[in-house]
């Protein structure tokens, strides 16, 4: 029996539309039920919540889902769930089920106000709780009388609100708290040092020990998906470069996939391997980023300067051609903006030289060093969990998860280089930071394969100077250096999108702060982060 | 040529009207000569020692521990000994875009540094709001929280040009009236006028 067989038996009111993704569209009063299914069912069995969309189709309001089931070749699954009631929308949680849609929902009722039945958690993530309105609504009133320049700081909310349905379908608000009564909450962020950025944590403490994380996100909300509304496709790709600014290029990539796969454009093989390289380049940088990050938070100071020193040759490599050290700008729709630099090859040769030879020495200083590896195991987390909150990435690897984009739907030029998926089984933050180590191993595996190969030829495809997207909606993802990036559009065929969504790998691995501190002292919840590697403003796009 | 800095020459730096303005303003009133050699004693102290609060919120921040790091190290200025709290430190750099959630604790933050401070906007997002300026909950510039010294343009600046904002503040620092000028009094005064819980015996 096919997917579509299933999902009509369970929930007969079900309509498809077929395309590269199935797309199943449910009414809200079945979607518990199929949710369920979709989960338990053996021979549906999609364990991974991929993407959570939330939507304004001006008539109604609603949620795309994405599902991933791993047993199938990674085959992806989406649904469609709308409800046209504009005052008071509700929609049943999956939050119990893949735990991963906890914030994520909680991201959809901040935009949308969609209120989730039976989510335990129902506060704003990104807007302080005093923000009038639901900003990427279609009819939000954005006058900035109405939401002025806050001057005094955000209560502490404690209090927070679930929803749930009786059994004659009458819907209750039902107040609760964050904390427990007599918890003793520290409050860590958002201006520290150790959290990579601008992150708040409150810590419910049990003398030194953690009881419980509550992660206070949108210091850095910058309202990336409204702007890309407003504005033409070409003029969208600058701010990819700026979420997860260690992943500029693979950002970019991705979302210049999507474009490319909406207009059918084929991109010149070219530009193809250029990218692939670039990638790899980004994905060594940011991990040598990490590597010295780890190490300072860890208070070892002289590593930082080892990982930087090799960092700067790749950021000279990237300014010869790109123009920039960072936010390089450099993908654009069909290809490449500008040809390698002359030195390029020469460049990433030498790079590849010294690369082997700089990380033997990072493990002899860091990664062997008994003090490292008495501190860094910490923060366990399971195979079971990483899938269940969708941690893709090195952070998942190394819970033995294989999950990486490259290999389960390749793209670019990786179906035609060599390189091993890293795993490692130690399920902690040490076996994190070595997925690290070793895929900058493999990337220079991949950037050594394709250097002597660049195909001669154009670099960028012939593209219409005002780029229109036909009506339909599209979902690519690539991986980047922290895990899967994804990128949702939906066009109804003008020049400017309908809604852009950006499914980030960090705003995952911000979810299970609380599963892996849980139990651990509360200097440790500045190892678990840095081995994490969240970049803030990936979160809060 | 008001500026006279052995190691800065004034035909190195652009922008110096502004800086001839500032000193031809604290000039006015007059020092005497005593007063005035302390000042530069202390103004000498406090450029050569310029110890910025962290606070990186985006790309920027990783500019600057480029700057940290041996290839630029801003240690041959002075600038190195990066604080986390701001009353150990002289001057908050603003690295990336401060949004609506974060204004009140930047200004905070700015509140809490012991005088004399100073504040440089470093990018375009803390210069202007940058790309982001007409997002729903972007501060558009921080100069419109808190008082800005110097202005770093750039998306994110190179180390470089991080550099040249660091040593035009320093410039700046060097002509400042830290005993002879009552601006340092009027500050303070006005500062209590708008917290009156905090003034207590003053």
């Amino acid at each position: 029996m096919s997917v579509k067989d299933i999902i009509s038996k369970i929930c007969p009111s079900a309509t498809f539309e077929e395309g590269e993704i199935l797309l199943a569209n449910v009414p809200a009063g079945d979607w518990r039920r199929l949710a369920e299914a979709l989960k338990s069912n053996p021979d549906l069995n999609y364990d991974v919540l991929s993407a959570v969309v939330g939507m304004d189709w001006k008539d109604s309001l609603g949620v795309v889902y994405y599902f991933t089931c791993t047993s199938r070749n990674w085959e992806m699954l989406t649904v469609k769930v709308a409800v046209a009631d504009r005052e008071n929308p509700y929609i049943h949680t999956v939050s119990d089920l893949w735990k991963v849609a906890n914030f994520q929902e909680r991201e959809v009722y901040d935009f949308f106000g969609i209120k989730f039945i039976g989510h335990p958690d129902m506060r704003r993530f990104f807007l302080r709780n005093d923000w009038k309105g639901f900003p990427l609504r279609k009819d939000y009133d954005a006058d900035p009388k109405l939401n002025p320049i806050p001057e005094s700081d955000e209560k502490n909310e404690d209090n927070t609100m679930s929803y749930v349905e009786d059994a004659e379908g009458l819907i209750k608000a039902i107040p609760s708290k964050v904390f427990e009564e007599h918890d003793y909450v520290m409050n860590i962020g958002p201006q520290h040092p150790s959290t990579h950025g601008v992150m708040r944590f409150r810590v419910a403490l049990n003398g030194e020990e953690v009881k419980k994380i509550d992660v206070v996100s949108g210091y850095i909300h910058r309202g990336i998906e409204k702007l890309c509304e407003g504005l033409g496709y070409p003029q969208l790709l600058h701010f990819t470069d700026r979420m997860d600014y260690m992943s500029a290029h693979q950002n970019r990539h991705c979302l210049c996939a999507c474009i490319e796969k909406a207009l059918g454009l084929q991109v010149p093989d070219r530009a193809v391997v250029i990218r692939t390289i670039m990638d790899e380049l980004m994905r060594i940088s940011s991990h040598l980023l990490a590597f010295g990050c780890t190490a300072m938070d860890l208070g070892a100071t002289t590593a930082f300067f080892y990982g930087f020193r090799e960092r700067e040759m790749v950021l000279n490599i990237f300014e010869k051609t790109c123009g920039a050290r960072m936010s390089m700008n450099y993908n654009v729709i069909g290809g490449v903006i500008a040809d390698l630099h002359p030195d390029f090859v020469k460049d990433v040769k030498e790079f590849l030289e010294v690369m082997p030879k700089a990380l033997k020495e990072y493990h002899t200083v860091f990664s062997g060093n008994i003090i490292a590896k008495n501190r860094l195991h910490v923060g366990k987390m399971t195979k079971e969990e990483a899938i269940n909150y969708a941690i893709t990435g090195p952070s998942g690897r190394g819970s033995g998860w294989s999950n990486d984009c490259r290999k389960k739907h390749p793209y670019a030029a990786y179906d035609r280089v060599e390189f091993e998926e890293v795993l490692e089984e130690g399920c902690d933050s040490y076996a994190r930071y070595m997925v690290r180590m070793r895929e900058i191993e493999q990337s220079c595996k991949i950037i050594a394969q394709l250097i002597d190969n660049i195909p001669e030829g154009d670099i960028r495809a012939q593209v219409p100077k005002v780029v229109k997207l036909p009506a339909g909606h599209w979902y690519t993802q690539v991986e980047a250096s922290r895990g899967t990036f994804g990128v949702y559009i939906e066009s109804d065929g003008s020049k400017n999108p309908y809604r852009v969504h950006f499914q980030s790998p960090c705003f995952n691995l911000v979810g299970v702060m609380d599963l892996t501190c849980k139990g651990h002292m509360i200097a440790d919840v500045i190892t678990i982060g840095a081995a994490l590697d969240f970049v803030i403003p990936d979160i809060d796009r | 040529m008001a500026v006279k800095i052995k190691s800065m020459k004034t035909e190195d730096f652009k922008d110096n009207e502004y800086i001839d303005q500032l000193v031809e303003e604290l000039n006015a009133t007059g020092a005497n000569v005593a007063v005035g050699k302390l000042d530069q004693l202390i103004n000498w102290g406090i450029s050569n020692s310029l110890w910025p609060l962290c606070f990186g919120t985006s790309c920027c921040a990783i500019e600057f521990m480029c700057l940290g790091a041996a290839r630029y190290d801003m240690a041959r200025f002075g600038f190195e000994v990066a604080r986390n709290s701001p009353r150990q430190a002289d001057y908050i750099m603003v690295q990336g875009t401060i949004v609506h959630k974060m204004a009140p604790a930047l200004v905070r933050l700015y509140e809490q540094l012991a005088e004399p401070k100073y504040v440089i906007a470093c990018g375009g997002c803390a210069v202007s709001g940058g790309p982001f300026k007409n997002s729903y909950c972007v501060v558009d510039g921080v100069d419109k929280i808190i008082p800005v010294d110097v202005f770093i343009p750039g998306c994110p600046p190179r180390p470089e040009a991080m550099f040249y904002g660091l040593m035009q503040l320093q410039r700046k620092i060097k002509v400042q009236k830290f005993f002879g000028g009552v601006n340092r009094h009027e500050k303070i005064k006005d500062f209590f006028r708008k917290h009156p819980e905090d003034a207590g015996e003053y």
